[in-house]
């Protein structure tokens, strides 16, 4: 072979590599959910949050997930929210899933919100029977926790897809948090929810985008 | 004489219509979907995998199909098919000639140990990708520009590439081109299944990187259960690709001893060896005995994920113990596996470069077995915390500690050779001294982790991140340089640019050392291993690792542009003996003929025997027939 | 051996060992007293105490070993060149059974001893030195049957800690009584964790179905950093938090009311237990 067509096969294998890194970096690596703003401004914002059982569509249309609603009333599959620093969060939760219980019933207790106490379809509560508990929404870092307490197993027009409506059958569970200095601070839920898992832990319970995600304070 | 043997010229369309890598590929794919499709009528109904959108069972068995028609695609199938039809048996395939035998199955030793080279080397290169892009994530202590989760996947595919992989990084090449030709023997014991075990590393890097289109695997190279158990569908990819390296490494291992017990030529008796081989042996006991280990842990794993068995998860009588005590009952060898050859390399150059025999031969040898022996005793010391039982840790502290002694003998036969020799630095002798500088810090900081009281302050820190990457890249990678820019003249007959690689020599020795021996400060003030977040007063060291890290991957791409440069465009032939070596393979003319030796060769001497007055040659030849009991 | 056709050999051997011991002796005290009192992880407890000592002196031990072997390599690349462009051999030495026989004996003896003196720490000066030692710990100190009990539970991905004796509350919060010996339990939920506080030089796995004990005697008042020292999935690397020694008077005080204030919850919480298999296994659908 001449120089120049050695040339041009060495090129174009190294076309073929960078590019494939390029793909690799572009189409894996970097992947995350969208970054959705909560609702408002000012020293109160508002999160409204959605726990499905079943997210209904590809590519894992049985895992459960959470969905946040955009500051124009959409309801996007992210878990990445941004919200300001030194201000107060009022984070409301339809919750739409139904009950398993806290694999460690410790987290029944709301923690890090203000006044300690969260507001489950309308009651202040204090604590939660734990076996009652769908979902967590803790963010262990700024010392939040909260139990979302989960829909009767026997509750009529249960949700399957998302995203759900009011229609369908949830609690509401909604909290305040303060939020302190700006940072990045990740939440999870605590419940072993991931059906079908070992130990309830694996697929979306380990996946930023259903049941993780991250907390930017700006 | 030598070029008798029959090479077959077959049109460019015979050549690509027939059994090769691309037949493997399609007939691999196929397998692997007529896998999954018999995978996912199994497994209707299972109410364990309801619900997670993922069906283990297909993929392994969409994996264990897709290797059947690997192997048929190359064409492993034709020859026992072919003795099962009758036909009479061969010893040697009618082997294509030209480039295209690089890329189907052919059972000349030395053809295997190049295929080994480009397809064991270019896993290497993604591994070290992935350790760019880690540095990368770690510049800022928080997760940027990769989340949590595919950080963690960078992580594990980082670490089985670098050690599933190049497992056989030295020795794939290395001891499949040059043990039968050290020995004087024209093939290993089992050509065919030295074919296999090269095809399916290939096929275990091309599995492992499937993890990525199932979003990765969770747990690190060292594949822990339970966390394994409850990880998405990439594990199951990480289980199947060190499967099939288990396998490969069992069959090599046991083909490489087999071929050094029985097939040495007259005269080589086992203290003529050259030190490579006996390296090169005892890496093959650890192969053989410790590799099956890993595919039984790997197959407990396999069914805890897809047949809802329990043997890694407590609540249910299984223990988390059995996969760790398992795994690093393999792993601990592993580590040998990856340091022994280079230790017979560097032994090897040694000589050549300083004109002195070995010194001290018989320590070399009591080295290599002593480790060898003593690594499958010491393997709870990366369990010292773990909670087993504690009162076997001062026994383990002890073995792990004598294990310095043997390895402390290689530095001593280092030191006595150099003593009083007549140095000449090139680029294999610069990369051999190299690696006696990088594994004495690494070995050395292994002394901190066998000590129990300090190996409760850096277990499971970067301490011990650096002290692996000091041994296993300061030691194997810079090894394999080493013997590439050594051997890589007789093996395909070209010269590599000089100039290139002492740039890549200094580049890589100055800062390998400068990205690594901060770590060991990193470890010591607390930061974890695997992690992607970490105190933020600990970004200015971690920026100037990863700027370190930057400039030793440069040094990785000129390298690169050497061996291309050197290949495809100079084409400088290579003279027969340019290192003046008096080491049987450097007798032979460069190319290496086909059937190696016109005849088998007579061994007289040891290959170290420099500086002796009118020492014969280390073998002849043209030996005159020698009669039968002398 | 010192003269070879009638060229006086140089004394390499004699040269090296001056260089080395030489920088010997100004490196191993620097190791000792300039860099040792700052080696991991402190003297904020025994155990870390044990394992700063065990440190110092395993660097001062290997300074000398390292520079042996770096002076002759530096000594060998300077020295023992190729002269010109002729290659030449060197003299055709292949062994010498005294310097074998000595640096075996030498080697030997010195990791012999190390094995010893780390055993000895472990069993006897400082037993545990801080490791996880499972559930029936061979090394305990002594007072161990009256050392406080504290659980650490890990856990996809937290760090809860329950106080048996006071009536096994659970809280995010840990706190250790100084100069008081506390036995951690440490056990996991889920996957394998490990639970690394550094300054109180305590590492010990946390494995689902396991009890792992470890001792520790803080010495003084102040906070340390609790991490993972295990890959446990998503977020290992955000396993951290803080943990404080205080005054036992304290700890007492903050105990039992803690104990009183958590008491409405507690009928959820569970008995305390040495291991838990919490349900669910597998979530069902």
């Amino acid at each position: 072979m001449s120089v120049a067509a050695r040339a041009l096969a060495v090129g174009a294998g190294v076309a073929v590599g960078a590019a494939l890194i390029a793909y690799y970096i572009v189409g894996y690596l970097t992947v995350t959910p969208p970054v959705v703003a909560a609702t408002g401004s000012g020293p109160q914002t508002h999160l409204t949050l959605q726990t499905v059982a079943s997210y209904g569509h590809d590519p894992h249309p049985d895992w459960v997930s959470y969905l946040v609603k955009d500051p124009q009333g959409t309801w996007v599959h992210s878990t990445v929210f941004r919200v300001p620093a030194h201000s107060l969060v009022k984070v409301t939760v339809l919750q739409y899933d139904t009950a398993t219980g806290l694999r460690n019933p410790f987290w029944g207790q709301p923690e890090g919100t203000v006044g300690g106490t969260m507001t489950v379809d309308g009651k202040v509560l204090h604590q939660l029977d734990p076996d009652l508990a769908s979902h967590t929404f803790a963010i262990p870092e700024l010392g939040v926790s909260v139990p979302l307490k989960g829909v009767a197993d026997d509750a009529k027009n249960q949700c399957s897809v998302a995203p759900c409506t009011l229609a369908e059958a949830h609690t509401t569970v909604s909290f305040v948090i303060r939020t302190g200095k700006p940072g990045h601070y990740r939440w999870q839920c605590f419940v072993p929810c991931a059906a079908g898992f070992i130990l309830g832990f694996g697929g979306p319970m380990q996946s930023l985008g259903w049941m993780d995600g991250v907390l930017e304070v700006v | 004489m030598t070029d008798s043997f029959q090479r077959e010229h077959r049109s460019l369309w015979q050549g690509v219509l027939g059994f090769n890598v691309l037949t493997a590929i399609v007939l691999g794919i196929v397998g692997f979907f007529v896998g999954a499709w018999i995978g996912g009528k199994i497994a209707v109904g299972h109410d364990y995998l309801i619900g997670t959108d993922q069906n283990d069972v297909g993929m392994f068995m969409g994996y264990l199909f897709g290797t059947l028609g690997w192997l048929a695609g190359l064409g492993f199938l034709n020859y026992p098919l072919s003795r099962m039809a009758g036909r009479p048996p061969s010893l040697r395939h009618h082997e294509f000639g030209g480039v295209g035998r690089y890329f189907r199955l052919c059972t000349d030793h030395k053809v295997v140990g190049i295929q080994y080279f480009f397809g064991v080397g270019i896993f290497f290169f993604i591994g070290g990708l992935n350790a760019m892009l880690m540095r990368t994530e770690l510049l800022r202590p928080t997760e940027h520009p990769f989340s949590a989760g595919q950080y963690l996947s960078l992580v594990g595919l980082h670490g089985t590439m670098m050690i599933m992989m190049t497992s056989a990084f030295i020795v794939g090449p290395f001891a499949n081109f040059l043990l039968p030709l050290m020995i004087g023997a024209r093939r290993l014991a089992f050509p065919r299944i030295e074919a296999l075990t090269f095809w399916l590393t290939p096929l275990a890097g091309l599995v492992l990187m499937s993890a990525i289109a199932r979003n990765g695997f969770p747990t690190g190279w060292t594949g822990y259960a339970p966390l394994a158990d409850e990880a998405r569908a990439g594990m199951d990819a990480y289980i199947f690709a060190f499967i099939l390296i288990g396998t490969s490494l069992t069959l090599l291992g046991l083909n490489l001893l087999t071929t050094v017990l029985t097939m040495r030529a007259p005269g080589l008796t086992w203290s003529r060896l050259p030190i490579f081989v006996w390296g090169v042996a005892s890496t093959a006991i650890l192969m053989a005995l410790a590799a099956p280990v890993l595919v039984a842990a790997m197959l407990m794993g396999l069914m805890d994920r897809a047949a809802n068995t329990g043997y890694y998860i407590a609540s249910i009588g299984g223990s988390p113990y059995l996969y760790e005590n398992l795994f690093w009952f393999f792993g601990h060898p592993e580590v040998y596996i990856l340091a022994l050859p280079g230790f017979g390399i560097v032994l090897e150059i040694l000589p050549v470069f300083a004109r002195k025999p070995l010194w001290a031969y018989r320590l070399a040898v009591a080295g290599m077995l002593g480790v060898a022996l003593l690594s499958f005793m010491v393997w709870q010391h990366h369990l010292f915390v773990s909670g087993m039982n504690a009162s076997l840790r001062p026994f383990y502290m002890l073995t792990t500690e004598l294990i310095s002694i043997p390895t402390g003998f290689i530095f001593l036969n280092a030191m006595g050779t150099l003593w009083r020799g007549r140095i000449r630095f090139t680029v294999p002798m610069l990369f051999a001294l190299a690696f006696f500088f990088n594994f004495l810090i690494g070995g050395l900081s292994g002394i901190f982790l066998s000590d129990v009281p300090s190996d409760v302050t850096t277990h499971g820190s970067y301490f011990v991140m650096a002290h692996f990457h000091y041994t296993i890249m300061g030691g194997l990678v810079f090894a394999f340089f080493a013997a590439t820019y050594y051997w890589l003249p007789k093996m395909l007959g070209f010269t590599l640019h000089e100039g290139l690689a002492k740039i890549h020599f200094w580049l890589m020795f100055v800062f390998f050392n400068l990205t690594f021996f901060p770590l060991f400060a990193a470890g010591f003030v607390g930061m974890p291993r695997r992690v992607s977040t970490y105190a933020p007063g600990l970004q200015p060291l971690n920026d100037f690792v990863s700027a370190s890290a930057y400039v030793l991957g440069f040094s990785m791409l000129i390298f690169l542009a050497n061996l291309v440069y050197s290949l495809v465009f100079a084409r400088v032939p290579a003279p027969d003996n340019p290192w003046e070596s008096k080491s049987i393979e450097w007798q032979l003319p460069t190319p290496v003929p086909v059937l190696d030796f016109d005849r088998i060769p007579v061994f007289n001497t040891t290959p170290y025997e420099y500086g002796v007055e009118d020492a014969p040659p280390v073998a002849s030849l043209e030996p005159s027939p020698v009669p039968v009991g002398s | 051996m010192s003269e070879v056709r009638g060229q006086r050999i140089p004394r390499h051997g004699v040269r090296i060992l001056v260089v080395w011991a030489v920088l010997s002796a100004i490196a191993i005290p620097l190791v000792l007293l300039v860099l040792g009192p700052h080696l991991p992880p402190g003297r904020m407890s025994n155990e870390a105490s044990a394992q700063t000592d065990a440190n110092a002196r395993l660097t001062a031990l290997l300074t000398p070993i390292l520079l042996l072997i770096l002076v002759f390599l530096a000594y060998a690349v300077v020295s023992f060149r190729q002269e010109g462009s002729a290659i030449q051999d060197g003299p055709p030495m292949r062994g010498h059974n005294g310097v074998e026989l000595t640096w075996l004996l030498v080697t030997a003896t010195i990791v012999v001893a190390l094995a010893v003196w780390g055993s000895y720490t472990l069993v006897r000066s400082s037993p545990g030195a801080g490791g996880g030692q499972g559930p029936s710990a061979a090394f305990t100190p002594s007072g161990s049957s009256q050392a406080v009990p504290i659980q650490v539970i890990g856990q996809q991905w937290a760090w809860s800690y329950r106080y048996p004796t006071y009536g096994g509350f659970e809280t995010r919060d840990l706190r250790l009584p100084v100069n008081t010996l506390v036995a951690f339990h440490v056990t996991s939920l889920d996957v394998t964790h490990s639970f690394w506080a550094y300054r109180l030089g305590v590492k010990a796995d946390a494995v689902p179905g396991v009890d792992n004990i470890a001792f520790v005697k803080a010495r003084d008042v102040g906070s340390f950093t609790i991490r993972c020292a295990e890959l446990c999935g998503l977020w290992h690397g955000h396993m951290f938090g803080t943990g404080h020694v205080v005054p036992a008077a304290d700890f007492r005080s903050w105990a039992s009311q803690q104990q009183t204030t958590q008491q409405p919850f507690s009928k959820y919480l569970g008995p305390y237990s040495r291991t838990y298999f919490p349900l669910p296994l597998h979530r069902a659908g």
